[in-house]
């Protein structure tokens, strides 16, 4: 969690600039969240490094153990939901910031409808999995379910983001002048989204090439 | 109009602006302000206290382990309790000493150095403290049951792993470091926002202070260096718990690849304890040689050179472990390099010196007792960087007497040095230089004689971690020697401890800035209010408490209304790179949400770690709620009262008529200055 504090412009101060906008820079709180995914980022980065670590130093075949190499379709259809699911994020954001409330809300309410749709099909795709191995079996399993794990970890993090930026469009606490949450949401679910295209590469692609 | 100094600067200020100030910064009090406070110079202090007792604790571990090697064939400690004791030791020194006593330091600092009123997410650092706590609580608590973490301090598995050790000891060490990082990465976040944004005006970053750029440095190396040692303590759990298989070679894993994302953290952390200390004696330095210091910028890309290259020499602890010849020559090669940027700071320090005139203060002792530890530490540090030395030696008490010299003579000695230093400005008293004296040459005296012995005993081949050793093997006289050394060495410590108790019950008050320092913190009172200054200054060099400009700065702001910000709980942001002033911001103020969140998810870990899994996830929403409400969107006090009532009114004439009083003062002051 990060903290956005009460981050909102009391007034400019200083000599007013020549093309009347005052000005105003990143606050506190964009910092307080790029520096946190910042550090999240840098998880991951370790997670995947130890997949390929165990990968490359692994006699054998990989996956090890007579596992099948992992299938593709489901994966790429949870990869269009929720690489589309930023665009109405980028939507509501424009939308908070002009005012248009509606908007706003429909922007949220879509991108929440797209992520859980992912991680619906996460579920049912590790229902299959779960058959096959568990990440007891080795420690190919250990790295699967962890590493996708956390992401959907992240995906849930993301939604309760979501609701809670929806929550406070209800309630009519966002608008022109008070905007930047949806903004840090937003780069939060950015961040979710990208990350899972280096996921959808390690452990989906990687096997294949 | 002139101020000639930073008292003068001070009273100025004081006068002119700090009664409309002070109505928005209440002083708090009673036992509910003290959970619920978000004062950055409060909970500096209080992580410093904090931080202290882990260290005395820690201190205490050690004692009984040299109590348990003065002879050969000691018997007070079981093995079983000298493998718990060395390893919370090293642990709580590492992890719960050294890096929360900088962030004490940082906390109560930053704000006062950037020439600001708070940090930048205070709730935040509220919580972040509280989590620190909860952290050192648990570790610390599992000694009285018999279950501290047992398999030395960075845990190598195959041994902490579920088969050898079955325990619950190591749960402890994961969950407990774990639960720790949340608060170190928050609070490393705080920092980074604080010095980007809340810089005084005209703090370019060629202005900011030495310690500021060390804790920022410091900062962004915990950012990437925390999620190495993270993803290994959950891997550790959920193979110790939940049946993983990552440190498992039966099942495919591999236990080196534990040793790469430790070291990976660990290297790292090597400067994460050291910069901030570095960045202390950098302040203490040019102070009592009364010259700025030497050669800023090189200093300051020495300290950001280190922190990249730290990142890549962590195989050198990895020599002994059979690694491809290759790698090894790679690695050693780069740990070399590393002298190049810390000989420059080592000369910069040095050159100020020569070329000021040196006053022997107290705080100086401790920066100068450093430079001596901390070069015979890098000496046998450089050693090991030699891979067939290293594989001589290596967990060898040569390791032990190496790391404690660069540990406890890098952090330690210019720790208790910045305590000196800067007690007057956090207690408002001064202490005693009789006392101070005699506690420096102990400690130096004892620490020599602790640790320089065990350089021997290691190259005469004692291991370390051993509960005992046979006699005969001519390690009698230096076990002895080193013993005898931890002995005088805690006496050291606790003259230390009574010359801060003596300064308490009876040091004398101490004024805004007692050593003529340069940096923005003495030109606030001492203890500072809730609002550090009343007027903020404008910084026109590296060294404001010494340049006209700057000081000047103090009376010409009480006049302007963005540089006094008493419209409310306020303070001012700055652009990142020019510290140009952009807008004033309102503060959030006192509130219990980030100690309940802290409470929750303490009684969240210790559900995990206790297997009440209930509790955990209970907890877990409880937190998940709190943040939700802490989070909330609010109008701002003064968007929410659209039609100024009758109180905002009255405030408002009384500031127009304060600000016009501040006018009058201020010419006064200036005619005064002038006359002067
Ligand atoms: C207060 C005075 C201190 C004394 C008397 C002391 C003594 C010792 C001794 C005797 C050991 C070796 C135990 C063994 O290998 O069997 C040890 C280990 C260690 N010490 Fe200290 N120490 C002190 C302060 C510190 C400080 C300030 C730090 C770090 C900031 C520190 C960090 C460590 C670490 C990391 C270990 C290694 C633990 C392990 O092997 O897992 N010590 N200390
Ligand atoms: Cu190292």
């Amino acid at each position: 969690m990060t903290a956005t504090g009460e981050w909102v412009p009391i007034r400019p101060v200083g000599p007013a600039p020549p093309h009347g906008k005052p000005p105003s820079g990143r606050t506190p709180a964009w910092w307080g969240m790029v520096l946190f995914i910042t550090t999240e980022a840098t998880i991951f980065a370790c997670l995947l490094g130890s997949y390929f670590y165990i990968r490359f130093s692994t006699a054998g075949p990989w996956p090890p153990g007579g596992i099948k190499d992992p299938e593709l379709s489901k994966p790429l259809i949870m990869t269009v939901l929720l690489l589309s699911s930023s665009g109405p994020m980028v939507w509501a954001d424009l939308a908070v910031r002009r005012g248009r409330t509606a908007q706003l809300r429909a922007g949220l309410a879509s991108t929440l409808a797209l992520g859980a749709a992912f991680l619906g099909l996460q579920a049912t795709e590790y229902a299959t999995k779960l058959g096959e191995f568990v990440w007891s079996t080795n420690v190919y399993g250990s790295l699967f379910y962890v590493i996708t794990g956390f992401h959907g970890l992240h995906v849930i993090v993301g939604l309760v983001m979501l609701v809670f930026a929806t929550i406070a469009a209800l309630a009519g606490k966002l608008g022109s002048r008070h905007h930047e949450r949806v903004r840090l949401v937003a780069f939060y679910w950015h961040f979710v989204d990208a990350v899972w295209i280096t996921i959808l590469f390690t452990i989906y692609l990687s096997p294949h090439l | 109009m002139s101020i000639d100094n930073a008292t003068h600067a001070y009273g100025v200020a004081e006068e002119t602006a700090g009664g409309r100030v002070g109505r928005h910064w209440p002083e708090e009090h009673g036992l509910r302000a003290w959970v619920t406070t978000v004062d950055h110079k409060r909970i500096g202090r209080r992580y410093l206290v904090t931080a202290a007792v882990f260290f005395a604790l820690a201190g205490l571990d050690a004692t009984a382990l040299r109590t348990q090697l003065i002879t050969p064939n000691g018997e007070l400690l079981t093995p079983e309790a000298y493998n718990q004791l060395f390893t919370l030791h090293g642990t709580a020194m590492i992890f719960l000493f050294a890096t929360p006593m900088s962030f004490g330091f940082g906390n109560f600092l930053l704000p006062l150095m950037l020439g600001t009123r708070d940090m930048a997410f205070p709730r935040l650092n509220a919580f972040t403290y509280w989590v620190f706590t909860f952290a050192g609580v648990i570790l610390f608590a599992s000694l009285l049951f018999g279950r501290a973490p047992n398999g030395g301090w960075f845990a190598y598995v195959p041994l902490t792993g579920p088969k050898y050790q079955p325990g619950i000891n190591m749960d402890v060490y994961s969950l407990g470091l774990l639960f720790l990082g949340v608060s170190t990465t928050s609070g490393s976040i705080n920092f980074i926002a604080t010095a980007l944004k809340l810089r005084a005006p005209g703090m370019t970053l060629n202005r900011v202070p030495i310690f500021v750029w060390a804790l920022v440095v410091t900062a962004f190396l915990l950012i990437f260096a925390l999620p190495p040692l993270n993803t290994a303590n959950a891997m550790l759990f959920l193979d110790r718990r939940f049946g993983t298989r990552f440190f498992q070679p039966e099942a495919g894993g591999d236990v080196v690849l534990w040793q790469h994302l430790f070291w990976l953290f660990g290297h790292p952390d090597v400067y994460i304890i050291v910069l901030p200390a570095l960045g202390i004696v950098s302040a203490i330095i040019p102070v009592f040689s009364r010259r700025p210091i030497m050669a800023y910028p090189l200093l300051v890309l020495a300290m950001v050179a280190v922190g990249i290259i730290s990142f890549g020499v962590w195989v050198h602890h990895m020599f002994a472990v059979g690694l491809p010849q290759l790698s090894l020559t790679f690695f050693s090669a780069a740990s070399m390099i590393v002298t190049v940027p810390s000989g420059i700071q080592m000369f910069a320090w040095l050159g100020t010196m020569l070329t000021g005139r040196v006053v022997l203060g107290v705080p100086m002792l401790w920066a100068m007792g450093f430079l001596v530890v901390f070069v015979t530490g890098g000496v046998t540090g450089v050693m090991f960087g030699i891979v067939p030395f290293d594989q001589q030696v290596t967990d060898s008490y040569f390791v032990v007497a190496h790391f404690h010299y660069v540990l406890f003579g890098g952090a330690v000695f210019p720790l208790i040095g910045g305590v000196f230093y800067w007690w007057p400005k956090m207690t408002g008293r001064l202490t005693g230089v009789r006392g101070g004296r005699w506690s420096f040459w102990l400690v130096f005296a004892g620490f020599n004689l602790t640790f320089f012995p065990m350089h021997i005993s290691g190259l005469l081949g004692m291991p370390r971690r051993v509960y005992t050793y046979p006699g005969g093997l001519d390690w009698d006289l230096w076990n002895l020697l080193s013993s005898l050394g931890a002995y005088l060495l805690l006496a050291g410590l606790l003259v230390t401890l009574g010359t801060f108790a003596h300064s308490l019950w009876k040091g004398g008050q101490a004024p805004p800035d007692p050593w003529g320092g340069e940096t923005l913190e003495w030109a606030t009172a001492s203890p500072p209010h809730p609002y550090n200054f009343p007027v903020i200054p404008t910084v026109h060099s590296v060294h404001p408490l010494w340049d006209q400009g700057s000081l000047d700065s103090f009376a010409e702001g009480a006049r302007s209304r963005d540089r006094v910000l008493a419209e409310g709980h306020e303070l001012l942001v700055t652009s990142e790179l020019d510290a140009e002033p952009e807008v004033a911001l309102e503060m959030p103020e006192h509130t219990p949400v980030p100690f309940v969140t802290a409470v929750s998810l303490f009684l969240a870990v210790l559900g995990l770690l206790l297997g009440v899994y209930v509790l955990a996830v209970a907890a877990g929403v409880v937190a998940v709620l709190v943040i939700g409400r802490w989070l909330w969107p609010r109008w701002s006090r003064r968007e929410a009262g659209h039609a100024p009532g009758e109180k905002a009114r009255e405030t408002a004439e009384q500031d127009a008529a304060a600000e016009r009083e501040a006018e009058k003062k201020t010419e006064k002051a200036g005619e005064k200055g002038a006359g002067a």
